[in-house]
């Protein structure tokens, strides 16, 4: 076949797979909706960050410096005071009912303290059932009493206490904005990976794959036929997940759309030969589904780095992290959304993607050729 | 003048398993030749082999002139396929199917529309050209399939059990359309389990475990057994141990 009858072929290819997917408008809406309905979800649900912080203070001998102290907590959104007593023994049936979440114990003789210079006593106490909320209320409430004490007159600084915690990029400890790129790289390994991997072993099932095979259809224009509209689609649900992210939780986006939109299309097409690979080595529509289901949609949440650090797990699955696809492209993203990072900072993570594109293409393509059994 | 099909000791092995041993067939341009075996005595293998979809073992075979390991490109180009499955897309309408298959072997979008016009309203299908393929009946749909498979003019069209399923009117229906194809050059390469089906046919072929048994035409192959019907043919061949059982 000469260069324009191939093209057509292909464009015919592609026609008919649109027509696949707008004439399933259940599987298509899901698939719109699916960013939005994962970021809003995932943003306000699954959050790392804690709001409302339950406080008990306990405060035996008030004097003006722990008023100021106890007023900055009052006046940060985050904490809410539940007590205020004078007895220490108040906070444990606190504790017990799951009433506080944490204390401040201000020793008597604060203001003197600080005005002698001498060492003033101040308790944190945090419920740590849920080590994580434990840590990460201790850093709160150490960051309003390191503010507390910038906001001393004059020399009063002493060191008194320094828990000072900050948080770069992400000053206002919004999990959310962790969140979002890990979301992007879901949806997107959704839509390509699993989708292609069902859609192409649907054809295998149905009989209609040996039809193509037998035409003079060459497997790169059925593979290419098979992902382009789902590329189409991958770009959709980025935009959408991007513009959910910045309306409903304001999520920063600081780098460049461009390159965030090509460092998607290379994870895109990363996770459409994936899929491809999925459906040349599995026979039916439930096992390619449960493959790439376990093959990239459990990988790309757990091991990605998107809820847990990559730091924090064993070694062997941080070995193992390194060919996941989502672990690298999240770096991309983040660097991208939250820090502004350009090319030059991320150009290693690129090259693995594009490293793994390549091999995955040669496999994938490979695979398809050997001729049905 | 040359042959349509021509397969010389043609073998196919699945590991240890021979599903196809050393056949030779030839088949000339415009004939129709029935292809006849048991499940699992090889034919589907045998076709698989014909038409690109498996690499042969051993053994060579050409269709429409064209090496089919070789020049695999040359023969799909000329070959028309019709499996055992209904191989149309469901979720599509019988003119957007024409459209695709035309697309993929090369016609003109011009050409598509005309021979997809032409073939839809022979077939009577023109009220439900765009209704999805789904709806309709399972008839209707085997010779849409059909008449997709000769879309682009095939040299050699093959066709594994296309009637399975099907009504007796619509499987007469079908041979007729099997005929009309031959009378116009196409050589008509079919399966089929309905013995009177093979009657119907200029020559056949029976394959017993991998092997042909017998080939000739329906009269020879009666005569040469002196039996009555191509079923007691089979059925002598095809299942010698439980033939007497009965």
């Amino acid at each position: 076949m000469r260069t324009p009858e191939r093209l057509h072929a292909l464009a015919a290819f592609v026609v008919k797979e649109l027509r696949h997917i707008l004439r399933d408008r259940q599987t298509l809406v899901i698939l719109l909706l699916l960013p939005l309905a994962q970021v809003v979800l995932f943003g306000f649900a699954i959050r790392t960050d804690v709001k409302d912080i339950r406080l008990a203070i306990v405060d035996a001998a008030p004097d003006d410096a722990s008023l100021a102290l106890r007023a900055h907590f009052t006046g940060n959104g985050r904490f809410r005071v539940v007590a205020t007593a004078a007895m220490i023994e108040v906070i444990e049936p606190l504790f017990r009912r799951g009433q506080a979440d944490v204390a401040l114990v201000i020793a008597p003789g604060l203001a003197r303290a600080l005005a002698d210079g001498t060492p003033a006593q101040l308790q944190l106490i945090t419920d740590a059932s849920n080590p994580n909320t434990g840590t990460t209320i201790q850093a709160y409430a150490g960051a309003v009493i390191g503010a507390w004490q910038i906001a001393l007159p004059g020399a009063r600084q002493g060191v008194v206490i320094e828990p000072q915690v900050r948080m770069r990029f992400n000053q206002s400890l919004e999990s959310v904005n962790l969140f979002v790129p890990g979301l992007i790289s879901l949806v997107l390994t959704l839509v390509t990976a699993q989708m292609t991997a069902i859609s192409l072993s649907r054809e295998k099932e149905r009989g209609t794959l040996e039809i193509l095979l037998v035409s003079p259809l060459r497997p790169w224009q059925i593979i290419l036929g098979k992902v382009a509209p789902y590329l189409l689609l991958a770009f959709a649900n980025v935009v959408t997940a991007m513009v959910a992210a910045w309306l409903v939780f304001q999520v920063p986006f600081r780098g460049s759309l461009a390159l965030l939109l090509a460092a998607s299309t290379l994870y895109a097409l990363v996770g459409l030969a994936l899929g491809v690979l999925i459906a040349a080595r599995t026979n039916s529509q439930r096992t390619a589904m449960m493959g790439s289901m376990i093959g990239t949609m459990l990988p790309s949440t757990l091991l990605s780095g998107m809820i847990f650090p990559i730091a924090s797990l064993p070694w062997p699955l941080q070995l193992i992290s390194n060919i996941v696809p989502a672990r690298w492209f999240i770096v991309i993203v983040r660097g991208i959304m939250l820090k502004g990072a350009g090319i030059v900072h991320l150009w290693q993570e690129l090259l693995v993607l594009a490293v793994m594109l390549t091999v995955l293409l040669v496999v994938a393509i490979k695979s398809f050729r050997a001729r049905l059994a | 003048m040359t042959l349509a099909i021509e397969v010389k000791d043609l073998t196919r092995r699945f590991g240890d398993f021979t599903a196809v041993d050393a056949i030779s067939v030839d088949v000339q341009v415009g004939e129709v030749f029935g292809f006849l075996g048991a499940n699992g005595a090889g034919k589907t293998t045998a076709i698989k082999v014909l038409i690109g979809l498996l690499a042969p073992t051993s053994g060579s075979a050409r269709v429409a002139g064209f090496d089919v390991v070789t020049q695999s490109e040359e023969v799909r180009k000329r070959i028309g396929y019709m499996s055992q499955r209904f191989s149309l897309y469901d979720d599509l309408t019988p003119r957007e199917n024409i459209t695709l298959y035309g697309g993929i072997y090369g016609l003109s979008d011009l050409d598509i529309r005309a021979r997809g016009t032409a073939m839809l309203s022979e077939l009577g299908l023109m009220q439900v050209a765009d209704k999805l393929v789904s709806t309709l009946p399972l008839g209707w749909k085997q010779k849409l399939s059909f008449s997709v498979a000769m879309l682009h003019r095939p040299a050699v069209v093959f066709l594994d059990e296309p009637t399975g399923g099907v009504d007796p009117v619509t499987r007469r229906q079908f041979w007729e359309m099997i005929y009309a194809a031959a009378a116009r050059g196409t050589t008509v390469f079919v399966t089929t389990h309905y013995m009177d089906e093979a009657e119907y046919c200029d020559r056949l072929s029976i394959m017993v475990d991998g092997r042909i048994a017998a080939i000739g035409t329906p009269a020879a192959l009666k005569a040469e057994f002196g039996v009555s019907s191509i079923d007691e043919v089979f059925v002598r061949l095809a299942r010698p141990t439980t033939a007497g059982a009965g």
